[in-house]
């Protein structure tokens, strides 16, 4: 029998290792990312909201102009323009000579301020209140939701009557009587969203935490002396993190809508700040006369809307894939 | 089921005596007075005060309160403007809101009904997208943007159709409005509609009449149909309650004046009338617990399964 020499061997090079592709192990999140933008319509809504985001973060820094800011030209005489009403078709009216130099690429509103510059700071404001006003929604429902699912019994009980009697109050009896209490602005509006909110979110939590809780994980650690808290925080919560992620992408649209309402109805946002509803209120205010006024606002929030709904629906889709997806 | 019916009705009553009084006692803690009082002098403020019994103790004010509601009444407008009875002008408010509602929800239903069942029938087809595409746009838009470019080209582009809502012209001046405010349940009733009709014409016993012969609109009437529609009663549910504040919208745009309106102006007009706002609150709480009721005994009705399961649980 010949001795193997070292010639007798070579390195294999790398593409002649096949890895079994198909049963790949795969970590949680990188599964759920891998289906989220293998799905067309999520990347699209992604994109529509970075668009956006981008916008509301960055256009406003850079204008020239502010928000608030009422644009006027003094000619030779001393006699003053306002830049009022100046569609974005350039040369209509003998008042847009004077602006001849200067871009509205939106128009300007009927005070004289640039709509470019207010349409994204409004996107700015709606963006903000959705955020923080469905995230404190989130750290509430979610808490709520787990203490009530984990304890059960009397607990649950009475947590959920609760739950039963704020939700049968309509979110319109709820805004009206808020709108009495406070400032009309911005806090009325993440007030309300706070109020009503919550309880969709409490609702998955719940549901998720009474799956959970008789796992046999859950058992372990309970055995192990984990107390309550730990148990409900450490446990059984970043095993709900995709559900309740699933539900702040829906919430956040409607978030949006209920804001670009109330500035709509009038017990929004106040001038001269400026939002989303507010921008759209005062578009629709001149609507015959002036249509392009209303155009910018519109687009933003129907892109908004379909952007997050999107999102939300990529987000469900890959955290539970059908085996056909697969 | 006498039982079921009995609970909830039970539940909803005291659900509703829970809310008023919340906010009734609410509405009475607030600061300062329901009327002008920068106008007035300081006996005519405690006269005003004695007159509305704001004087009294709040249990012996609520009490006033619910026998004036229970013998039909809602009071007087509080503000120095509008001190006349409440109930007649809400009645007004209430049927030009409900006519518009009602009409809303039936269009929404018989439209969204057929674009579903075209689109399940369609399957994979062009009207299929053609449908999925509308019903999603439907969802993520909202309808007040289609109101707006609604009452835009086919009222003031092209004058199709009146401007503004007239009680006098009740069937011509009401299309656009219950129109655009139907659009979000045409669309949600859409997608249910198609998901629900799909799943049931996958399920086995279709598969079996399609063996035995049937086929086409006789197939779908007596099997798919009649199956797929139980489901769809709960999504009409939540449609019901976004009509309310769907309805806020739509009588500013259209010049309605319903009880949305009403709501506005006595929040955001001069002065808040106090009275107004827990007539309208306690109205809209009311109406919208006995719609969850009606739905829930309906679906009860419908479906024998449901009835069994709150039997067991």
């Amino acid at each position: 029998m010949r001795t193997l020499l070292k010639e007798d061997f070579e390195f294999i090079s790398d593409r002649d290792i096949s890895v079994d592709e198909n049963f790949a192990s795969q970590g949680y999140w990188k599964g759920v990312a891998v289906h989220f933008f293998r799905n067309k319509f999520a990347v699209t809504g992604l994109i529509l909201v970075s668009v956006i985001i981008l916008f509301a973060v960055f256009a406003p820094l850079v204008s020239s102009y502010t928000y608030e800011q009422i644009i006027s030209v003094t000619d030779s005489s001393g006699k003053e323009f306002i830049a009022k009403s100046l569609s974005p078709q350039i040369g209509a009216s003998a008042e847009q000579n004077f602006f001849a130099d200067r871009t509205f690429l939106f128009g300007t509103d009927d005070m004289g301020r640039d709509l470019w510059t207010r349409t994204w700071q409004g996107a700015r404001v709606s963006l903000i209140i959705a955020f923080v006003a469905i995230f404190i929604d989130m750290l509430i429902g979610t808490s709520y939701g787990l203490i009530s699912g984990y304890f059960g019994g009397m607990v649950d009980n009475a947590l959920q009557r609760f739950i039963e009697i704020a939700g049968s109050i309509p979110t319109l009896v709820i805004i009206s009587i808020l709108a009495i209490f406070m400032e009309k602005g911005i806090g009325l509006v993440i007030a309300s969203l706070l109020i009503t909110e919550w309880i969709g979110m409490s609702k998955i939590a719940r549901a998720e935490c009474l799956k959970l809780k008789e796992r046999e994980y859950v058992l372990a650690s309970r055995t192990l002396g984990a107390g309550s808290f730990h148990i409900i925080f450490k446990q059984i919560l970043p095993n709900t993190i995709g559900p309740i992620i699933t539900q702040v992408m829906f919430s956040i649209p409607v978030a949006i809508f209920t804001e670009a309402f109330l500035s709509f109805v009038g017990v929004g946002i106040v001038l001269p700040q400026c939002s989303i509803g507010s921008l759209i209120e005062a578009g629709f205010g001149n609507i015959t006369i002036l249509p392009y006024q209303i155009l910018p606002p519109i687009t933003v929030l129907a892109i908004l809307m379909l952007g997050f709904n999107l999102i939300g629906d990529g987000f469900r889709e890959a955290l539970a894939p059908k085996l056909e997806d697969m | 089921m006498t039982k079921y019916v009995a609970k909830r009705i039970l539940m909803s009553v005291l659900t509703l005596f829970i809310i008023t009084f919340v906010l009734f006692v609410l509405i009475r803690i607030m600061p300062g007075d329901p009327f002008p009082v920068e106008r007035m002098s300081a006996e005519m403020i405690l006269q005003k005060r004695e007159e509305l019994g704001l004087n009294k103790p709040i249990l012996e004010q609520f009490v006033n309160y619910m026998s004036m509601l229970l013998s039909g009444s809602f009071g007087n407008g509080t503000s120095l403007y509008n001190g006349a009875p409440i109930k007649p002008i809400m009645t007004a408010c209430l049927i030009n809101s409900f006519k518009i509602g009602v009409l809303s929800i039936l269009f929404g239903t018989a439209v969204g009904l057929a674009i579903g069942i075209v689109a399940a029938i369609n399957r994979g087809k062009f009207l299929d997208g053609l449908c999925t595409i509308v019903s999603i746009l439907g969802v993520c838009i909202p309808s007040y943007v289609f109101m707006i470019f609604l009452q835009y080209f086919f009222s003031y582009k092209i004058p199709f159709f009146p401007y503004f809502f007239d009680p006098s012209n009740f069937l011509a001046s009401s299309i656009m409005p219950s129109l655009s405010l139907s659009l979000f349940a045409i669309s949600t009733i859409a997608r249910f509609t198609r998901n629900e009709m799909l799943e049931v014409m996958n399920s086995d016993y279709v598969k079996l009449a399609e063996a035995k012969g049937l086929y086409g609109f006789e197939l779908i009437r007596k099997h798919v149909l009649r199956n797929a529609l139980i489901p769809i009663v709960t999504v009409i549910a939540p449609l019901v309650v976004s009509l309310l504040t769907g309805a806020m919208v739509i009588e500013k745009i259209y010049g309605i004046n319903g009880v949305g309106k009403l709501m506005v102006d006595a929040i955001a007009g001069q002065g808040v009338d106090y009275n107004y706002v827990l007539a309208l609150s306690i109205v809209f709480s009311a109406l919208y617990i006995g719609a969850m009721l009606v739905l829930d005994i309906l679906y009860g009705i419908i479906d024998p399964r449901i009835r069994l399961a709150t039997k067991e649980g």
